[in-house]
């Protein structure tokens, strides 16, 4: 191992990277969810097939949704810095970074619930309403339920997006390991710290990827183990 | 004269251009049996979902009680906890316990006491020889088993009719005989029910009363041996006819 590994690991710097990955993948995604969730809810239930068809909620939503979609997630970031002052008080560092990625990550994560949850067979859903079940009740006693593993899956989807944008924090001063390839790696001509980064992400992802799979997998009650 | 569950009149409904039952008006009462039978398409499990609400209806009305049911009004829930429905693809709850496909309805929807539905759900699996099977999930039992539990799910909520939609055609057909018979044996304990189904020799057993649809409309109705013996239309004989494999 090179010099300069050695010396990033003594000095904490690469576990401090690992660390702020990680918090900034997983407090984003938490907020994310905390907002994805419900919109994803919304489109998928106004939604002409949906249990509460209202054509102009799904259309206005969708339309905000696209937009967000669409702008390329480093010009996003940087046209939501001021949003992030305005919120956390501060344009800098991984609190602003944690911002912009949720703003860019909330019209994601609710395209991934809405498809979760239209996956849910008709029949059931028709089911349940056949017996006098309420829109409301049918959300959270049947269209969250059945689509859980479904939602799990669009969840690990959603963190290693997330994870691939926090990279980009080095831009507006953040940390993470997408900052350390880039100042200590790229600008300073060393590959060796560019690849170990890489290799820290890909375990990261691997982890990310089994757990939740194997989540998924567990709360499965659809085939038989 | 006995009391009036469903009464449907002049129910008009269509897809599109396509006109599936066409002024169609029959009432159901109490304690009936009323098999709906018809070739493919003319319309049967349509109707049965208009009963509920499930579908849009374009002219006529259907009412529970006197109790108009109304496509997307709020007052369908409540008209709902007194109709059941049991669907051809059983549409259990897959990420629930057969225990809390049951309790669905009586715990969430109608607000009874969990100890008291719980009871009363036992000893309705335990009529469908069940019992045993309320921890599994779904994905666990056959088809017939399931079947018969979404059963026992549309007798808790105590509806006032039940309808049944094909829910033998999906099963196999060792299978169908076990679900048969405690459909059977609900229509001999009173229960009110409207049949869909393929099976004659069921129908006739069953039925207090078989309607013969086609094109939307129905073409004869009447006390099932009658019916099967000597069906009194040419499209109704046409129709028996298909079921026999002799030389003609």
């Amino acid at each position: 191992m090179s010099d300069i590994l050695v010396q990033l690991w003594n000095k904490g710097i690469l576990q401090l990277g690992i660390w702020e990955t990680v918090y900034m993948t997983f407090i984003s995604a938490a907020f994310a969810y905390l907002f994805g969730l419900p919109l994803g809810i919304i489109l998928s239930i106004t939604d002409k097939d949906g249990i509460c068809p209202v054509a102009w909620v799904n259309k206005i939503l969708g339309v905000i949704v696209n937009v967000f979609r669409s702008i390329p997630f480093v010009i996003l970031m940087v046209a939501m810095l001021p949003a992030a002052k305005f919120i956390v008080g501060t344009s800098l560092g991984n609190k602003a970074m944690i911002v912009t990625l949720v703003i860019a990550a909330v019209p994601y994560v609710a395209r991934m619930a809405e498809s979760s949850i239209k996956e849910v067979d008709r029949g059931v859903i028709e089911a349940a309403q056949a017996m006098g079940t309420p829109s409301f009740k049918i959300i959270y006693k049947v269209l969250i339920p059945e689509a859980k593993p479904s939602l799990i899956v669009g969840a690990v989807i959603s963190l290693v997006t997330i994870l691939g944008y926090s990279a980009m924090a080095a831009t507006i001063g953040g940390g993470g390991l997408g900052m350390i390839a880039i100042t200590y790696g790229y600008q300073r001509f060393n590959n060796d710290v560019i690849w170990i980064c890489v290799l820290l992400t890909v375990i990261i992802v691997q982890l990310i990827q089994e757990l939740g799979m194997f989540i998924a997998r567990k709360t499965d009650k659809r085939i038989n183990k | 004269m006995s009391e009036n569950v469903i009464e449907v009149s002049h129910l008009h409904k269509q897809f599109g251009d396509n006109v599936i039952l066409g002024d169609l008006s029959l009432s159901v009462n109490k304690g009936e049996v009323v098999v709906l039978i018809g070739p493919s398409g003319c319309g049967k499990s349509t109707l049965l979902r208009c009963l509920n609400g499930l579908e849009p209806i374009q002219g006529g009305t259907v009412s529970l009680h006197g109790e108009p049911v109304e496509y997307g009004k709020s007052s369908l829930t409540r008209i709902r906890q007194k109709i059941g429905m049991v669907f051809q693809n059983y549409d259990l709850f897959p990420h629930m316990t057969v225990m809390d496909n049951i309790l669905l309805a009586p715990l969430k929807v109608q607000k009874r006491s969990k100890d008291e539905a719980r009871a009363e759900a036992l000893t309705l699996l335990e009529r469908v020889g069940l019992k045993e099977k309320a921890d599994t999930y779904p994905s666990e039992l056959s088809g017939g088993q399931k079947q018969r539990v979404a059963i026992v799910r549309s007798l808790i909520i105590h509806p006032d009719i039940i309808l049944l939609d094909e829910i033998t055609a999906a099963l196999d057909p060792e299978m169908v005989h076990e679900v048969l018979n405690v459909v059977l044996d609900l229509a001999k304990s009173g229960t009110t029910m409207m049949i869909v189904t393929h099976e004659m020799a069921f129908a006739e057993a069953a039925a207090d009363r078989i309607i013969f649809l086609d094109g939307g409309s129905i073409v004869e109705e009447g006390e099932p041996h009658e019916f099967f013996r000597c069906p009194k239309t040419e499209r109704a004989q046409r129709f028996l006819k298909t079921f026999t494999y002799t030389d003609s």
